[in-house]
């Protein structure tokens, strides 16, 4: 065997490795990263999006040599960190209302660029509440202008920090306070979807990326990529929420790993409209393992099991794989 | 210097002779020349180091105009009517934020029934968000007050909301005495902002905050309008220094040395009430006008003071309290508080665009002279057409939409008188 | 800056609030012992080696390794590594290749020329040693690093026991014996050879010892009654194999039979073969599972084309022929004669049914108990008579090098402390790590190196070694599989999925604290640790 050694026991899923060289580890990795989401947030045992926005403002913040602004949409992130009188955010940071960190961040932006600073950095970053709904024009609005912001959406698929209602990012079968699992269609109604990596892709804006708290590596060369590009950027990043999931909260990544295993959450890049990378499944495993540990669908799996609806979900993971060729070739 | 111009276009100017850095931009009418005028001289380069922003809604521009305010950039924008209300979530956040931005409100309308023409229901919405309210009697006036107003919000802290006349400002060619660059660079100062998004001092901004201290920061929002009574004098006197003209201040009185009636009015309307006046004046009647420019803060003081040695009083606005009567004319009223032996009336004027004539003045204004007018009057209101609609939706159930009949009633009427 | 009052806040003023008071569950980090070490009978700290092997730190890796063993060379080839057996890796794809790592890293130390360090000052005590076979030079390198001075007394004329008598050369080249041997006679170990003791409390008065350490190999073959004319050739495995050694190699003839199901059966048929047989055949009275022999190396044989005729007893020898009697496995797995026979050409019959001590040095010894041909011993393998140790394939257990090996530390440890008037205790076992506690998903997928294997060809007619070395790389590889199954190995995973920034790292080689002032317990931190060292305890309330 005439191989080169590369293999490093854990290769490069953990979030460090002791055997490889400093720049090869995960930004989390470095003792003095910035956390930029500091101790003492109020988030809840396990939050997902606690620990992907800081996953993503690290990244950003090592991306952008430390120069960099943050706007925030309303939500939970902006509730459990910033409730007078502490602040956990050690960037510089604004939060202004529920559905404009968008046109926030391109405020931001231009005035960044009027006086001079090129090099400070721009993220918006808000739930899916304040991105795939009530933010949503202002994100269309920054995606066509093509304006110099990385948005980012922590997707927990429903309006958490008001209670778990519905939103557009819940997925069909869910229970959430808004679709409760009572009736003859219980849990949230089946519809079309609305995959907004997909409708910034229609905008053709130079980047469009998915990830999840899962694959640490991967968001961060995406967080990474997504700031050195000029231009709007947006980054969807599945949180799983133990409150609004009704999931133990030691449970956090591994749902996340799931959602990703199963295909009901494709990874994935795109540059300018075009699909440019997919984080291929490394191991399939069917729905039902992903949405059995989660109370929200504890009504499928009741003493009528709802086979129809699982096989829904299945049908729409099945779909995600053939579409974004989330299998390798002859693994199907 | 002195030239010949469209309203709009004036206040573009003044708007590019105070250096913004940051312009949002949605078009509704009748705001709609100033940015575009303001567009126009950033893309020819009049303008140094700006930049114009086509937003997609008034929600994005005032959201945008956050966000460059908040990043230590001069920044402004324009809306009217619709566009303000759509806004309006932004435009408490602005100034609860407390950042210095200054918006034109091309006063006009609200719908339904949608109404392009000008009235102040807009503004007057929006009394409470916090804003400083400045209205402007005339193009020059605007002007000046957009260059006044950019001082004020930024050593403030505070938004600061221009109001004009929309048409009957905005779209006027008028003689208006522009300032030159260099007056206008003596007087406003440099951006200096009190907080800004900086990597190098990093700070939050928007705090949640909580029963614990949410009444201080409200109290400080009003505290700082306090501080505004103070100020805009201050910088009225000031820009007269610098540019030679009594431009601004919070009310100018117009000969009420020995007046026993008075007319408080704000707007481009003032001029016309002047005119009624001196014509009163001439036939004896003891009789003058307190013009507020400065709505909010609202200068209790300053007008208890000019009303001191009045006896009755008649409020002339544009806008309806509805339920009630007079916006203005209930603020008046706080600040004649005790006075029980002055009479005052409120004439609700120029709604929708609805032409304000001296006549209808004159008329109005001896009535307040004799007594004899209603508490709250609306001039030149259709009386016929308001009751034959109402006896209509008693009559049938199924009435059909209000303003449709009023319209059908009016022709009616027209048609009998013809 | 003036900045504005509540809504506009400075940075980390966060830290004042200490959200560990939400918690009722607490992270503690802990060491296990993984199922190599635990599975090791000699006792070695595999994954502690492993893990300097990893960063390519080899002599380290070594010096962890010689702790407790001081043949790696010689255990790399000669382990039947149960180690491998009990590896997690094997539920993932396969084990890791432990013993071709160590077989490595000894094979490294003696083209370097490493030596054992940090030996201990002398004590002024001196021990005998019985036998230079795993347990006694085990016993002897410990106890010198102990600073004893010891003598070991071998009755052969050679140091290696049943490691050079009893393992062919194609198994273990001598000079890979020889240079472990002298490695530990470096450090003042005195071997004499030719010099059986027969009798060990003679052997101590005259020689003066403070203490003895017994580890006399199993060399006597046992005999089966087998009825045979007078021109049978019927040989014992031991003999052949330690005939080997000298310069007359047995004569076997061409149809070679061995009789037997043990390693050692294995060892001679193969043995034969290279000695030029053109049949080498093993009667087994029961079939392949039952078979003690391991695997691979019935596979290894077969490989050679060794053949072997399973549920079969010999129950006539002749000149040049056997006879053989069918068996069958009763419902207990005995075997049963069926009366069925036949008659098989053999040139020669080795016997290879097990071997015995001779246990005549301890005669007249007082206070020893023997039964079935071993000496028992206590928990601290001293024997009835105090002073006198053993172990080895002297006392009751599995007679292999590992285990001999172990015997051989274990009993030094013993006896050091006895000499000092004290009582070893070792260090509690720390819980285990089985396979249920690890995070896979986080290990590469890596299935095991194969260590190269001689040609078929060379192998039926050499005694080259068949069995190659990993060189450097792929010994990485295979260390770098390790999953360090209950031992922080410093993945950072823990310190990068606190959604509280909870953890703190403290540096290369000091692994991580808890910051409980902010862990609210959520628990990630463990499920995500790819080895299983976190575990979540109640908040005492």
């Amino acid at each position: 065997m005439n191989q080169q050694v590369k293999f490093y026991q854990t290769g490069t899923r953990t979030v460090g490795n002791r055997l490889l060289a400093p720049e090869q580890r995960a930004i989390q990795a470095d003792i003095e990263r910035t956390n930029s989401l500091n101790c003492g947030h109020r988030a809840c045992q396990g939050c997902g999006e606690a620990l992907g926005a800081r996953y993503a403002i690290d990244a950003a913040m090592r991306a952008a040599n430390n120069q960099l602004i943050a706007a925030n949409a309303t939500g939970c992130l902006e509730v459990f960190s910033t409730p007078y009188p502490e602040t956990s955010w050690q960037v510089p940071w604004i939060h202004s209302l529920f559905g404009n960190a968008a046109a926030v961040a391109t405020g931001i932006a231009a005035a960044m660029r009027v006086k001079g600073k090129p090099d400070v950095r721009v993220v918006a970053q808000g739930g899916d509440g304040g991105t795939t709904d009530i933010g949503f024009g202002c994100l269309s609005g920054m995606f066509e202008r093509n304006d110099d912001v990385l948005y980012i959406c922590y997707d927990n698929e429903a309006y958490m920090n008001t209670g778990v209602q519905r939103s557009s990012a819940t997925p069909g079968g869910a229970r959430t306070a808004t679709t409760m699992p009572l009736g003859e269609h219980p849990g949230n109604p089946f519809g079309q979807g609305k995959s907004v990596p997909l409708i910034a892709m229609a905008h053709e804006i130079p980047y469009v990326a998915t990830a999840t708290v899962a694959d640490l590596r991967d968001l961060e060369a995406k967080v990474t990529k997504a700031i050195g590009i000029r231009g709007a950027k947006y980054m969807q990043v599945l949180v799983p929420c133990p409150l609004g999931w009704g999931a133990a909260s030691q449970d956090t990544i591994k749902l996340a790993r799931l959602a990703k295993e199963c295909g009901l959450f494709p990874v994935f890049e795109a540059e300018f409209g075009e699909i440019t990378g997919v984080s291929k499944i490394r191991s399939k495993v069917p729905v039902e393992e992903y949405l059995r540990p989660q109370r929200r669908y504890a009504h499928l799996f009741g003493k009528t099991p709802r086979a129809e609806d699982i096989a829904r979900i299945q049908a729409k993971a099945d779909r995600n794989i053939k579409k974004f060729g989330l299998l390798d070739q002859g693994e199907a | 210097m002195l030239k010949q111009t469209e309203g709009s276009h004036a206040v573009a100017e003044a708007v590019a002779l105070c250096r913004p850095e940051v312009i949002c931009a949605y078009p509704i009418s009748p705001q709609t020349h100033i940015v575009e005028g303001l567009g126009e001289m950033v893309k020819a380069g009049e303008i140094k180091d700006c930049e114009f922003i086509n937003v997609e809604s008034e929600f994005a521009a005032m959201s945008v105009a956050i966000g460059s305010s908040a990043a230590g950039a001069r920044t402004y924008t324009a809306t009217a009517s619709q566009g303000l209300l759509f806004m309006v979530e932004a435009v408490y956040n602005a100034a609860g934020l407390g950042l210095p931005i200054v918006m034109t409100v091309a006063n006009r309308a609200l719908g339904a029934p949608i109404n392009i023409w000008n009235d102040h229901s807009d503004s007057m919405s929006q009394r409470d968000c916090g804003w400083i309210q400045l209205f402007a009697e005339t193009n020059q006036e605007a002007v000046d007050l957009h260059i006044q107003g950019f001082k004020l919000a930024e050593e403030l802290s505070m938004p600061v909301m221009v109001c004009m006349d929309g048409f009957i400002l905005t779209h006027a060619y008028e003689r208006v005495d522009m300032p030159t660059q260099e007056q206008v660079d003596a007087f406003l100062p440099k951006f200096e902002p009190r907080q800004v998004l900086d990597p190098a001092e990093p700070l939050s901004i928007g705090a949640m905050v909580g029963p614990e201290a949410y009444t201080e920061v409200r109290y400080l929002a009003h505290a700082k309008q306090m501080q505004a009574l103070e100020l805009i004098p201050q910088l009225g006197r000031e820009f007269q220094e610098a540019f030679g003209r009594d431009s601004g201040g919070l009310i100018r009185s117009y000969r009420m040395d020995d007046a026993e009636v008075a007319v408080i009015a704000l707007g481009s309307v003032l001029g016309t009430i002047k005119d009624t006046i001196d014509e009163m004046r001439e036939q004896g009647v003891k009789i003058g006008v307190v013009g507020i420019c400065s709505f909010r803060p609202f200068p209790l003081a300053e007008v208890r003071e000019a009303l001191a040695r009045v006896r009755s009083y008649v409020v002339v606005e544009k806008s309806l309290a509805v339920g009630l009567g007079g916006v203005v004319a209930s603020n008046v009223r706080m600040a004649l508080a005790g006075r029980l032996h002055m009479r005052g009336h409120t004439v609700i004027a120029g709604l929708g665009g609805r032409a304000i004539t001296k006549v209808s003045l004159h008329r109005a204004f001896a009535g307040v002279v004799s007594g004899e007018l209603e508490r709250v009057h609306f001039l030149d209101l259709d009386t016929n057409a308001v009751n034959a609609v109402l006896e209509h939706e008693k009559t049938v159930r199924r009435s059909g939409p209000i303003a449709e009949n009023v319209l059908r009633t009016m022709r009616l009427v027209g048609a009998k008188i013809l | 800056m003036n900045k504005p009052f509540a809504i506009t806040l400075d940075p980390g003023s966060s830290l004042a609030n200490h959200t560990g008071s939400w918690r009722t569950l607490k992270p503690v980090y802990g060491d296990r012992l993984p199922p190599c070490n635990q599975a090791c009978p000699a006792g070695e700290n595999t994954q502690g080696w492993l893990y300097h092997a990893e960063s390519g730190d080899y002599e380290a890796a070594w010096r962890v390794l010689t702790q407790d063993n001081p043949m790696p060379a010689v255990m790399g080839r000669v382990c039947y590594h149960p180690c491998e057996g009990a590896c997690n890796r094997g539920e993932l794809d396969s084990a890791v290749g432990i013993n071709s790592v160590e077989r490595f890293l000894g094979d490294e130390a003696i083209k370097r020329g490493w030596a054992f360090e940090g030996q201990a000052a002398a004590s002024g005590k001196t021990v005998l040693v019985v036998g230079a076979g795993p347990s006694g030079l085990s016993a002897a390198y410990h106890l010198a690093m102990l600073g004893h001075a010891v003598t070991i007394k071998e009755a052969g004329p050679l140091p290696g026991g049943m490691m050079r008598f009893g393992i062919p050369m194609y198994r273990l080249p001598r000079e890979v014996l020889d240079a472990e041997v002298a490695r530990i006679a470096a450090l003042g170990v005195k071997i004499e050879y030719n010099a059986k003791v027969a009798n060990i409390k003679e052997a101590m008065t005259q020689g003066g010892f403070d203490a003895a350490f017994l580890a006399v190999g199993a060399h006597i073959a046992k005999r089966a009654k087998i009825p045979a004319g007078d021109a049978a050739r019927i040989l014992d495995a031991v003999s052949v194999l330690r005939s080997m050694e000298g310069e007359e190699k047995p004569l076997l003839g061409r149809k070679v039979v061995v009789y037997g199901g043990g390693n050692t059966a294995i060892d001679v048929a193969r043995t034969a073969k290279r000695l030029g047989a053109t049949e080498s055949i093993i009667v087994y009275r029961r079939n392949r599972e039952k078979m003690p022999a391991h695997d691979f190396e019935v596979e290894e044989a077969l490989q050679e084309g060794v053949m072997i005729k399973w549920l079969s007893t010999i129950t006539q020898a002749d000149g040049g022929s056997i006879t053989v009697e069918k068996m069958e496995l009763d419902a207990k797995g005995f075997p049963q004669p069926t009366g069925q026979f036949e008659t098989m050409e053999a040139d020669s019959v080795v016997l290879a049914l097990g071997q015995d001590v001779d246990l005549s040095l301890l005669d007249g010894v007082p206070g020893l108990e023997i039964a079935d041909g071993v000496v028992k011993v206590g928990a601290n393998m001293m024997t009835g008579a105090s002073g006198i140790f053993a172990g080895g394939d002297m006392v009751p257990s599995e007679r292999t090098v590992t285990v001999a090996v172990g015997h051989g530390k274990k009993a030094a440890r013993h006896i050091d402390a006895w000499l000092r008037g004290s009582v070893y205790e070792p260090a509690a076992k720390h819980e285990p790590a089985p396979f249920g506690r690890l995070n896979t998903w986080y290990y590469s997928d890596a299935p095991k190196t194969m260590r190269p294997m001689l040609d078929t060809v060379r192998r039926q007619s050499t005694f080259d070694e068949v069995q190659g070395g990993l060189d450097e790389s792929t010994a990485l590889f295979e260390a770098r599989r390790c999953l360090s199954c209950g031992n922080c190995f410093e993945c950072d995973n823990c310190y990068g999925v606190c959604p509280d920034n909870a953890v703190v790292k403290l540096g290369p080689g000091q692994r991580y604290r808890f910051d409980y002032d902010y862990c609210k317990g959520c628990g990630v931190c463990a499920a995500e640790c790819p080895c299983g060292a976190i575990t979540m305890v109640p908040e005492a309330i």
